[in-house]
Order: structure tokens, then sequence, then C-alpha cells
């Protein structure tokens, strides 16, 4: 399809764009929060004898919200409803002033003790129990064929253990909401990713019908997964404009993003593979935990993807979490497989390089015809496509196996691959579309732009379906009146939106009895009407979570070729050049898409060497909460990337025949990363990030 | 963010008379804006004092004299400095982002403190640094990016500055002057160690105002300055090593040698007649104290010296 700009470009790059934050109501008051200091406790006084101009409001203030588990909730603790602390950076005390000046100081001035503080639970001090949660998909535990038969049949078995760091999403424009109550309905101008589910979930919380929540979000200055549920913003917002019968708008701060919007949270993983000397696999065993918050079991189901990547006889996978002291964690880019795919494809690697054998040729070896977990067939895979073209275009064939076998100056060099793959989530969408008079086309979505290009992938599904000029198509989005939205999350928009936008303007076609391109205005002339709106809708057709397929084996898949350098003095790695080949279904904006993947790529990059944020041990809280302590790569940090597709097209995954894109290129750049510096040292690295000192 | 008065001194009396009365001085205001969003300052008053007529760039036969108002950015583009003294420039342009360089001036560069994450942290944690005798959170909790020399129970935060550290290796003086006249202050003990009183964090009195950096010229010199860090650019180092270096092709007949990330001011070291072959030796920080967590940063700095001086003569 025709590469498209993004439609909504211009109004961001002026300034035009509105978001959560720039909206206005007469008479708001601006809140701040005060964040509980100590990991675990209770609240036993709240001395705000130093505050000035400010209206204090605390859990003897608000009203009690119905109780709602998480998910759909971020957390199921709401702040503010009791006196209890469950973790620090808990908002225990909200301060609304007329400006967000007097509103921080007066939450500065506040005072309260603590009773009941523990030092905290750590990960790796708690024990690994199945998760009790929606959060899980599926079931904790899978298993085909006989794993210690397996192992028994194998020339050779390499086990190792790997860890992941607690990651923070950070997106640029922080949770921001203005709530104002006008007579019984409840208008929300907030930055989320699923605003539908917003407006459920607020209802539920207050006791209100569905339509008396309003919640307008044009725009989201990105949320890689921290707006995706209700998080505290949102209800602390509205309930406070309840208690004061005023509008009220809260922004949080870069720190409370780091507390209140949850966290990718530490792993530890353990692989073991075992395979006949001709490498075919024989046995794969994949156990994981992850830290969790003492409730709500968040799950990070980094297992899956070790259920379809490789065929084997015999697969064991075990999801398990600890409860400890700690914010809450949540899906962030990439959940599941991101974490998931780093042990998994660096074992690979491992095995490769025992058996003398190629790491790309070990994994087309051990290709499978169908799910090996569940017998389904594949709805499309072209791994192997992926791990081809990625080669040819790396120069692969050029590689020397033997570790530390390049050098160019202070620098070793090495070349490292590894598979990506990602579950493919599905949630319903619609969207409307209308044609005046003039013949002019107008999609209405619910959806909100987050920074992905949605807008442009909607003009390029209603062009094509119309025949007509992509760009003289208008796209409004993020407005409560139009067509609800699954969410712009989980990978899912461009299979949903797109597939509702397809079958919206097939209905226009069909209720005019046109042809694609043929001229709508003279279409709508010859049936008398002067406009015309038509409905689309698109649902999976599935029962599973997250609405993933019970009949097909529906994922996307990548090959990730990368060089590192390594200054083997300075234990300074540098990634010099990436390519990434990937199959996730039809492209609908080429453009877009590469653009996504590039980003992917800069992310995975993160994951393998910067990103880590530390939790203190002591004081039991997050430590560096700014984006100083918190370090993500620059466009110095980036050298050469290289990212395309090979040909897909998947309508078993949805009707536009797209699959999910957005995550999938987070996917495996870390294992690629971690195995090019084995082959540069020499030196194996199973701990994320890779730091300085791991490679001295 | 409390209020305060500002007001705008014209020149350097004006200034001085403003610190006598308890005003605190801003310039560029990126590190100290930093503090009053996060509470680590809270002035009733502040002197402007970019108006001051010290942001000139001036040579002299022994030395180069350069306004504390000089912005980092107009140093780092001079050319005359950059021919003679690459280290300096080396260690501006390593520093901050091109954003903040623009703003930032020499003197408040010097005037940074820590960046320790406890010291900056979105809530006021333990830290003597912060408020004297509150405690060092940092000394039992994460230690990855604390000192390895000169560090105290209470306090173990290192100095951020890098423009220091290329300072500290070219016997640099740091010119400041106060209600009893001048002071010449060396670029070594501008900072001082935390020892009991980690909240002093410099030498500077709280009426004094810091005027010019003094750098001496002369000599055949070969210098570089090396920032080690896990991101390419706007990252503070981990370590870093500055190198003045004078050599007869086969001998380093005098280096000085400056590191930074190791403690609370830049670690110097001198060496004589050291022979190529001896260099590792050399350098090695003997005295060395490393944290848990942090032990690799001896070996770290030991090899960023070595590294500094050879690229200092290629």
């Amino acid at each position: 399809m025709k590469a498209l700009t993004r439609l909504d470009g211009p109004a961001k790059l002026t300034g035009a764009a509105r978001y959560a934050a720039d909206a206005a109501a007469p008479g708001t008051l601006i809140a701040a929060l005060v964040p509980a200091t100590v990991p675990t406790g209770r609240v036993t006084s709240i001395d705000t004898s130093q505050v000035v101009d400010a209206t204090v409001l605390t859990h003897h203030d608000l009203p009690r919200l119905t109780p709602l588990p998480s998910p759909p909730l971020g957390h199921s603790v709401l702040p503010l409803q009791d006196d209890l602390v469950h973790y620090e950076g808990q908002p225990v005390v909200m301060v609304l002033a007329d400006s967000w000046q007097q509103a921080r100081e007066a939450a500065r001035q506040v005072r309260v003790t603590y009773d009941d503080v523990r030092p905290p639970l750590l990960f790796g001090q708690a024990e690994d129990v199945v998760p009790r949660s929606d959060h899980l998909l599926g079931e904790a535990d899978e298993s085909t064929g006989d794993l210690q038969a397996g192992l028994a049949a194998a020339d050779r078995i390499v086990e190792a253990t790997y860890t992941t760091a607690n990651r923070h999403h950070n997106p640029m424009e922080p949770w921001a909401v203005l709530a104002e109550w006008v007579d019984d309905e409840l208008v929300l101008h907030a930055s989320v990713q699923a605003a539908a589910l917003t407006q459920a979930v607020v209802a539920e919380l207050f006791g209100l019908p569905a339509d008396a929540v309003r919640v307008i979000c044009p725009f989201t200055g990105g949320g890689f997964g921290s707006k995706g549920y209700v998080w505290p913003a949102l209800p602390l917002a509205a309930a406070a404009a309840r208690a004061t019968g005023q509008p009220v708008k809260l922004v949080l701060t870069r720190a409370e993003m780091f507390t209140l919007s949850g966290h990718q949270p530490a792993t530890r993983q353990t692989i073991t593979l075992g395979a006949t000397a001709d490498g075919r696999l024989t046995a794969i065993r994949h156990l994981s935990s992850n830290a969790a918050a003492r409730v709500d079991d968040y799950a990070e189901n980094t297992t899956h993807g070790t259920t379809w990547l490789y065929a084997s006889p015999a697969i064991h996978t075990e999801m398990r979490v600890q409860r400890v002291d700690r914010p809450q964690p949540t899906p962030m880019r990439a959940p599941h497989e991101g974490p998931g795919i780093f042990p998994l494809e660096s074992a690979m690697d491992e095995l490769a390089h025992e058996l003398g054998i190629d790491p790309v040729e070990l994994r087309i070896r051990n290709e499978p015809a169908a799910d090996p977990m569940t017998g389904r067939p594949f709805s499309s895979r072209k791994l192997v496509e992926c791990l081809r073209e990625g080669a040819r275009r790396f120069g692969w064939s050029e590689r020397d196996p033997e570790p530390r076998s390049m050098r160019d100056g202070h620098d070793l060099v090495g070349w490292g691959v590894a598979a990506a793959t990602m579950d493919t989530f599905r949630a319903p969408s619609a969207a409307r579309v209308r044609v005046d008079a003039a013949g002019r086309v107008t999609v209405e979505t619910g959806a909100q732009e987050i920074g992905t290009g949605l807008p442009a992938m909607v003009q390029a599904v209603a062009a094509e379906t119309l025949g007509c000029d992509a760009e003289s198509v208008q796209v409004r989005h993020g407005d409560p009146d139009f067509p609800g939205h699954g969410g712009t999350m989980g990978s899912m928009s461009a299979m949903g939106l797109g597939s509702a936008v397809q079958a919206a303007a097939r209905e226009v076609l069909d209720k005019l009895g046109a042809n694609p391109g043929d001229p709508l205005a003279d279409a709508l002339a010859a049936a008398g009407l002067p406009e015309l709106t038509a409905e689309g809708r698109w649902a999976p057709e599935s029962s599973l979570a997250a609405g993933r397929s019970a009949d097909h084996s529906i994922h996307t898949y990548g090959a990730i070729f990368v060089e590192v350098r390594v200054d083997e003095d300075l234990g300074l790695l540098r990634m010099s050049r990436a390519v990434g080949r990937y199959a996730a279904g039809r492209i609908l904006n080429p453009l877009a898409a590469h653009s996504q993947m590039t980003g992917g790529l800069v992310w995975g990059y993160g994951q393998a060497v910067l990103e880590h944020s530390v939790f203190e041990p002591v004081l039991g809280r997050f430590l560096s909460k700014n984006l100083a302590g918190y370090v993500v790569p620059v466009n110095a940090d980036i050298r050469e990337l290289d990212v395309a597709f090979v040909p897909d097209d998947d309508r078993l995954a949805s009707l536009v025949g797209a699959k999910g894109i957005g995550e999938l290129g987070a996917v495996g750049v870390a294992a690629a990363i971690a195995n090019a510096v084995f082959h540069a040292t020499g030196r194996r690295v199973r701990d994320l990030p890779i730091k300085i000192a791991d490679l001295l | 963010m409390r209020t305060f008065e500002l007001t705008r001194a014209t020149s350097v009396e004006e200034a001085l008379d403003a610190l006598t009365a308890g005003a605190q001085a801003i310039a560029g205001g990126t590190e100290l804006l930093n503090w009053l969003k996060e509470g680590i300052e809270a002035p009733a008053r502040l002197v402007d004092i970019n108006r001051l007529p010290l942001d000139r760039i001036e040579f002299a036969d022994d030395r180069v004299r350069l306004g504390a108002l000089c912005r980092m950015s107009d140093v780092a583009a001079h050319p005359e400095l950059t021919r003679e003294f690459p280290v300096l420039v080396q260690s501006l342009l390593r520093a901050a982002s091109p954003q903040l360089r623009n703003m930032a001036t020499l003197g408040g560069n010097l005037m940074q403190r820590t960046r320790c994450p406890y010291f900056r942290a979105d809530t006021g944690l333990p830290c003597n640094k912060r408020v004297p005798g509150s405690g060092c959170s940092a000394r039992h909790g994460d230690t990855t990016s604390a000192a390895i020399l000169g560090w105290s129970d209470d306090c173990v935060a290192t100095h951020p500055s890098d423009l220091a550290v290329a300072l500290a290796a070219l016997d640099a003086v740091v010119v400041v002057r106060g209600p009893e006249g001048e002071r010449r202050i060396p670029a070594t003990s501008f900072h001082r160690l935390p020892g009991d009183e980690p909240a002093r964090h410099n030498d500077l009195r709280p009426d004094e105002l810091i005027t010019a950096i003094e750098v001496p010229r002369g000599g055949k010199r070969f210098s570089h300055y090396l920032k080690v860090r896990e991101r390419v650019s706007y990252e503070f180092a981990v370590v870093s090593a500055a190198a003045v270096v004078e050599w007869d092709g086969e001998t380093i007949t005098r280096a000085r040698v400056a590191l930074g990330g190791v403690a609370h001011r830049p670690y110097r070291m001198e060496l004589v007649g050291v022979p190529m072959s001896r260099l590792a030796e050399a350098v090695r920080l003997t005295r060395a104290r490393p944290l848990p967590g942090n032990e690799y940063k001896v070996t770290l700095a030991e090899r960023a010296a070595v590294r500094a001086i050879k690229e200092a003569m290629s």
C-alpha cells in the first residue's frame, strides 16, 4: 500500500494538537499529591498546620468508590480510601489550590506520620507462587510431551538462569486529567490509551450509568502500556471534583509516573534446552518468576512465546510471581515476549555454539509445522523468511563463528542474531464513515492518536476500500460520541480499527450499490441522498483471554541481526548496526510501520544496554524517579538501522489482514545484542541491562 | 516552589552586596532551578548576575583568563582554546546537552552539587548534603555510582563536573571575590571532600562570587579528556580522565592526570619520568576504597587514565 505521512503531524509540530492538560474549565482547582514515604504501614496523623492557600483532602474527605479488580484497574488498591499504605509513592493526601506552584508547595508542607512500617520484602526473598488474577493469560503451567524423556534423548543440554530489570514506560506526557461534574455527568479530559475502557471502569467506580461518563481524548502523548488500564490519577481527580464541586486538574509529576502508572517488573528465568547433535530440539523447559505487588498478582506471561517458537517433542513452562512490597507492575512495550524471549533466544545461541551449528541454521532446523504446544495450525508464520532475508541483508554468511575473531582498534566486534515473536491480542472496534453530497469522506472513531500515526492508517484503509485518494479522507478521533475502540494498546489498533473501517467503507459501497473507485458524489446523487453514514464493526471470533484465537496459532515474527563493538579496556558496548526483518500480517501504512519498527529497535537497545530502574532495597522504593537517573537511548547511541517487512497477509487474524507490530519491534533485540557480545568477547551476559561492570 | 525575590545586579560590587545580604546568585539557572523545583533549595532572595561583565576570554602570555559567566558552548567553540587546550574543550563538549551548554556558565558548572540519587530524590531522603545531620542513605544503600576515594561515613557522593576534572589536570585556578577582596583557589581543591561536613560542597563562602578561571599556558603539552558512560551522549560520567602530557618520544617526562566520578573532587595524579611500558603501574589507585557494588570503578578509572594519556599523545 501507499506510504502516507502522518495526518496528525502538523498539529503536533505547531502545538495546535490539544492534550488533556491543555483542557480548561472555569473555576478549576489544581491538584498535587503527597506520596507515602514508606513502603508499607498505616497513616497515623496528617499535620496540615503549615499549609496555606490550599484545600487538603484525606481519606476522610473523598467519596468511597466501588472496589474493582486489577485489571481493569491498574492497581486494585485505590489511594485515599483508607489509612493503609501498600507502596512507597502511594498518595496519602491530595492538595487543591489555584495554581500548580501553590499546590506543589502546599503538598510539601503536609507532614504525615506512619505506624506499622516493616522493612520491605524484596523480589528474590519471597516465595514463587502461581498467580491468581486475570493478568495471567491462560494457564500458569503449560506442558506437552515427556520432558524427562526429551532431556534423556538429548546429546547436548544447555541450562542457565537469566534476569531482566525493572523498567519504566516514561511516556513524554504524564498522566493528565481534567475532571468536571456537569449535573450528574462526569466529563474527563484524560490522557489514556483506552477511552472506552476508561469510561466503563470509571462509571463502575462511581456507581454511574456508563453513558454518564464522557472521556475526551483525541491525543495521548505516549503510553507504552502505562495508560492502558485505569490508574489512580483518574479516580482521584474525579473524586476530588465531586468532593469540592469544582473542576479538578491533576497532572502527575515525572516522579509520580514511577509509582502511579506501573512498570515492567524484574524477572528471573531459567531455560533448559536439550538437542540432538544435529540440532533438533528434544526438550524445552522455561521457568519464570516476576516481582508483583502483594495484591493483584501481576504476571508477566514471559513463558508464552516459548510454547510456539520452536518444534520440540517436549515443552514445559511454568509462570510464577513473588508477592513483594512495591508499586504495581503493568504491561510495558513489549510485555510478555519482551522479557521472555531474551532467555530463550540467548539459550538458542548458546546451544548453537555448543553444537557448532550456525545460529540461523539451528533456528530453521527447529521450525514447527503447527503450534508445538496446542497443535493448532499457524494462521501465517514467516519466521524462516525473516531469518533468511535478514541474514542476506546483514551479510551473515561472512561470519566467523569463533568468539573474539573480529577486532577494530580498541574494539572487539561481534555479530549476533535472535528471533522475535509476539502474541496477537485482539479487541473489538467500530468506526463510522460519512460521505457528504460532494463525495467527501470522513471517518469517525473514538480511538486516540497516541503517537503511532493511527489516523493515516485509517485514511489508508478507507481509501483502499472506497477506491479514493487517501489524502482526501478526513479522520476525526478521540470523541466519546464516535464509535468506541478497544484501546490503543497491545498492538491491537491496526487489526481492530483497520477492520472496522474496512467494514464501514464496504457498507457505504453496499448501500450505494457502488464499486470501489466509483465517484461517490455521483453515487449519492443517483441514490437521491444528501449524505450517507455507515458504521462498521469488527470483533475477534474468539472467547480466549485478550481476544487470542482458539482455532489458530496467530503470532507475529521477526529476525534481528546486530553488530556490536565492545571496548575491552573500558567495557563500553555500542551497537554499530542492526537489521530487522519482520512478518506481521498486511502492512497498512508502510511509512508508519517502518517508523514503528525503527522505534522498536531503539527501545530494545534500551532494554539491552541502558534501562534499569533501581529498586532501593532498604527504603523499598524506586531510587531515581527521573530521566537523569533512568537512562533511555539518545540519537547518538543509534547508528545504522535497516528494517523491513517480508510479504504477509493474515485474514485469519483480522478482516483487514493486519496483525500487530508496535510491540514486536522491541522483542529479540536484547538477545541479539547479548549474543553479539558473546561473539565479540567470549563472555555470556545473562542479566539485563548489560553494564560496563559486566564487560571489564 | 516558594516565592522569592529576584534582583538584577549590574556590577560585581552590587552582586556582592546582595550575597552579603543573604541572596543566592543565579546565572544560567540550569542547576539552581532544578533544586528549587525539587525542594533541595528554597532561597528567599536571588540575585541575577547575568549582566555582570564577567563573560570575556582574555589571553595573557602566561595564562588564559576565562570569565565566570562565559557560556559553556562559547568556550567550547573557541578556536584558539580548541587548539591550545583540547582537554578543556572536550570536557565541555561531552557535558550535558547543547541546549544546556548554551545556558550554563563556567562558574555555575563548578557550583554543581552531586548527582547522587539520594540527594536528588523526589522526596527528601536522609542526606547529609541536603539536610546536615539527617544521615547518608547511600552509604549502605545503592553504591553503584558512589565514590571510591575520599568518602566518609557521612557522605559517599561524587562531584559531577567534567570541567572541574579538566581544570584540575590543567593546574587551573578559580578566582573568587568577596567583601574582603580576591582569593585564588587551585582547581584541585575548590571542591571539598565530605569529611564530617558534606553540606560544605566547595570552598566558596556564601558571600563570595566566582569571577574567573585562569588556565596557565606554555610548554609543549598534549591533552585529552576521556568520559566513560553507558549512554553515548547526555549522561554524567561513570568515571572520566583528563590528561595533560609532556613527553620526549619514549618517556612521559611529566603528566598531570585528573580522574572524575571517583570522589567529591577531581582526583589528581602526577607522573614524572614514566616510560610507556610502566604506565599502567604508575596510575594504579592503591588508595582506592571501593564500596560494595562499585569495585569495578577502580579498574575502570585506572584504565581510563591510561587511555586518556595515550589518546593525548596520539
